[in-house]
């Protein structure tokens, strides 16, 4: 289908581009910027001072590398794969985030931009650009759906404790697609002063490359690990996906082990009906949204459909162009699992391993525990558990009817 | 037809279609080509307009609520060139609607119907190769904007791939009012105008005749968006034809008289 209304161009032939998915759909206002950052992010990848300053920070203040932790009891009770957990919910922060943020605020100093925006979901990027902010002393502004500052109000507080400017967004969905769109309109206009901290594996070239390759140290650690404890690579791993950035930092060097099955895991939300998940490759098709060509939930006139999940991570329209690339080539496999199912992961692996997965994270938790128990033992599954549930406590206390006092 | 502007400066009208009612869409631009708007600019409203300030933004949703489509908007435009043989008529649409549509479903319906241009807000030069193959098959005018952060070498391959006009962005920043015309936009008409003869329209903005009085200093033509939906907004759907048309002769005449 998508062939028919983009040729499948060689990915040389246009900048940032995934089999005929990625490229460049935004206002000429913004050619520029992007053009200036491909630039300077291609300097920085071999300007040694850069990376040894980034792999400093992302040692001694986020905590890198996370542990790969082998999951026993969970292991023992689904009676099937060996089930291996990483660790990034251990970042400081909460979750991977962080990574991509250190890197990108990096860049901005580099570019001599003092003013940073960004939109945020479950506001895990939010804080993760907060924090950098307040650690290299830069002007903040993070926007949020309205919809998510209710729900995630925590991640709220915790932003403006750290100094940023938190401004809702009304209109819409009131959800992560519209805060994308509003920090898109807030970069358009300041664009000279700008820099715009784009969180997910989505959006215009460079960012999607950029911010696959500030996740990348997920993948690199994950393999090395695994390698040592087990001295094979793994059946499968699983990670779930909203824009695509935790699971293409855990696939990615993994791509060329085509014995490695990579499993990522959309939000299957209340039901199979348009609105009412956010499953792009079961109920979407081939569009342009915010930037990038790629699967997109639409209506029969190309308006972008409403989405709904349990988790704001997840709860967006489209997906990273590079996933759509991995889905189309049959390389990933992408599945959905429900709010309820995710409901349910979330108090098993609490109370088998004494860990509180992020609602996100819990979509990919719960496949682990669809596919693992008819796995053979010798089998091995990595879950990215990308982040920690904290932040989710009032929904998850509100939809499991968890007393307080 | 054919884009052509016979007032000195020139003025393009953007409306978006559907709002309030296609109806009310086709009475609003019928009475603006008639009070002197060289070319009518047909708005396809999107979901998530985000090149558009918050007076597009509601234009839209309003004109979604009532289920406008993209087909629909070409129904429109066919027309409003039924009535109105003369007038230029350019599709102002953002891509994925056409590529849902079908690019080439979509350039050959634009034709049969009468537009004369497209322009499609986030399609840049260099991904436009397909469209503008399709464009040219169907002997329709591409418009590119151009932008104040647009260098040179942007400008040139903007200039050169335009047909009817070269938009020019008046200054950096999303649709919607200012206060003042901005060095920006006349620096840009000058660079634009090194790479082609084509007329160029100054847009983003301009919403009163000290405005229009100012591009004509310096460009061909004024493009006014947002200050007319927000007239339509504030009026009924029987009240706005006349109101835009006051508006835009208005615009002509204070316009005129502070050139002088």
């Amino acid at each position: 289908m998508a062939s028919v209304i983009l040729p499948a161009a060689p990915s040389e032939s246009r900048p940032g581009r995934f089999g005929i998915y990625g490229g460049r759909y935004v206002p000429e206002t913004l050619m520029a910027a992007l053009v200036e950052l491909e630039h300077e992010y291609n300097a920085a990848k071999v300007d040694q001072a850069f990376q040894t300053e980034l792999a400093g920070l992302l040692k001694d203040f986020a905590g890198r590398p996370t542990p790969l932790y082998y999951a026993k009891r969970l292991t023992e009770e689904l009676g099937g794969a060996k089930i291996y957990l990483k660790r990034e919910d251990l970042l400081h922060t909460g979750a991977h985030k962080i990574n991509n943020a250190l890197g990108q605020a990096l860049l901005a100093r580099r570019m001599g931009k003092k003013r940073i925006i960004a939109e945020t979901g479950a506001g895990q990027h939010g804080v993760a650009t907060a924090t950098v902010c307040a650690l290299l002393g830069m002007e903040c502004v993070i926007y949020m759906g309205d919809v998510d500052m209710a729900r995630q109000e925590l991640n709220v507080l915790r932003m403006r404790l750290l100094g940023a400017e938190v401004r809702g967004v009304s209109s819409g969905s009131k959800t992560l697609k519209d805060a994308i769109s509003e920090a898109m309109r807030d970069w358009v206009t300041n664009v000279r002063t700008t820099y715009y901290l784009l969180g997910s594996a989505l959006g215009a070239h460079p960012y999607p490359t950029m911010v696959r390759d500030f996740h990348r140290c997920i993948s690199i650690e994950m393999k090395q690990q695994i390698l040592e404890k087990e001295g094979r690579l793994p059946t499968a791993i699983i990670a779930c996906v909203g824009g695509g950035s935790n699971a293409i930092g855990a696939f990615y060097e993994f791509i060329p082990d085509k014995q490695v099955r990579l499993i990522g895991v959309e939000a299957g939300g209340r039901g199979t009906a348009l609105g009412e998940h956010a499953a792009r490759f079961s109920g979407g098709s081939p569009g342009v949204l915010q930037g990038t060509f790629s699967y997109v939930l639409q209506d029969e006139n190309g308006q972008i459909a409403a989405t709904h999940s349990v988790s704001a991570g997840l709860d967006y329209a489209s997906i990273g162009p590079e996933h759509a690339a991995l889905h189309d080539s049959g390389r990933a496999e992408y599945v959905s699992q429900d709010d309820a199912a995710t409901l349910n992961a979330v108090v098993k692996l609490a109370r088998t391993e004494g860990i509180l997965p992020a609602l996100e994270s819990a979509h990919a938790v719960a496949e682990c525990l669809r596919i693992a128990p008819s796995m053979p033992a010798h089998d091995i599954l990595v879950v990215n558990l990308s982040g920690r549930g904290d932040k989710d406590m009032g929904i998850i206390a509100h939809e499991l009817h968890i007393q307080g006092a | 037809m054919a884009i052509q502007f016979n007032h000195k400066p020139g003025l393009v009208v953007y409306v978006t279609a559907g709002d309030p009612s296609l109806e009310a869409t086709r009475d609003i631009a019928l009475a603006a080509i008639d009070a002197g708007a060289d070319v009518i600019e047909l708005g396809v409203p999107f979901s998530d307009p985000l090149a558009d300030g918050p007076v597009i933004q509601r234009a839209s949703e309003r004109a979604l609520s009532r289920g406008t489509s993209l087909k629909n908007v070409l129904a429109l435009a066919g027309d409003i060139r039924a009535a109105r043989p003369a007038a230029g008529l350019v599709i102002f649409s953002y891509f994925n609607p056409i590529l849902r549509y079908g690019l080439s479903h979509f350039v050959d319906h634009a034709a049969a119907v009468g537009a004369d241009g497209v322009l499609v807000t986030d399609l840049i030069v260099e991904e436009a190769d397909e469209y503008l193959a399709e464009m040219e098959r169907a002997h329709l005018a591409p418009i590119f904007l151009a932008a104040p952060t647009s260098p040179d070498e942007r400008l040139e391959a903007i200039a050169t791939h335009s047909k009817g006009f070269v938009y020019a962005i008046s200054r950096v920043g999303i649709t919607g009012k200012q206060q003042s015309m901005t060095a920006d936009a006349a620096s840009l008409v000058a660079r634009i105008r090194r790479w082609t003869a084509l007329p160029v329209a100054v847009g983003f903005g301009i919403s009163n005749a000290q405005h229009v009085a100012q591009v004509a200093e310096f460009a061909d033509a004024a493009v006014v968006g947002s200050a007319i939906v927000e007239l339509i907004e504030r009026s009924t759907p029987e009240t706005a034809p006349g109101e835009v048309a006051r508006f835009i002769e208005g615009l002509r005449q204070t316009s005129a008289a502070l050139a002088r």
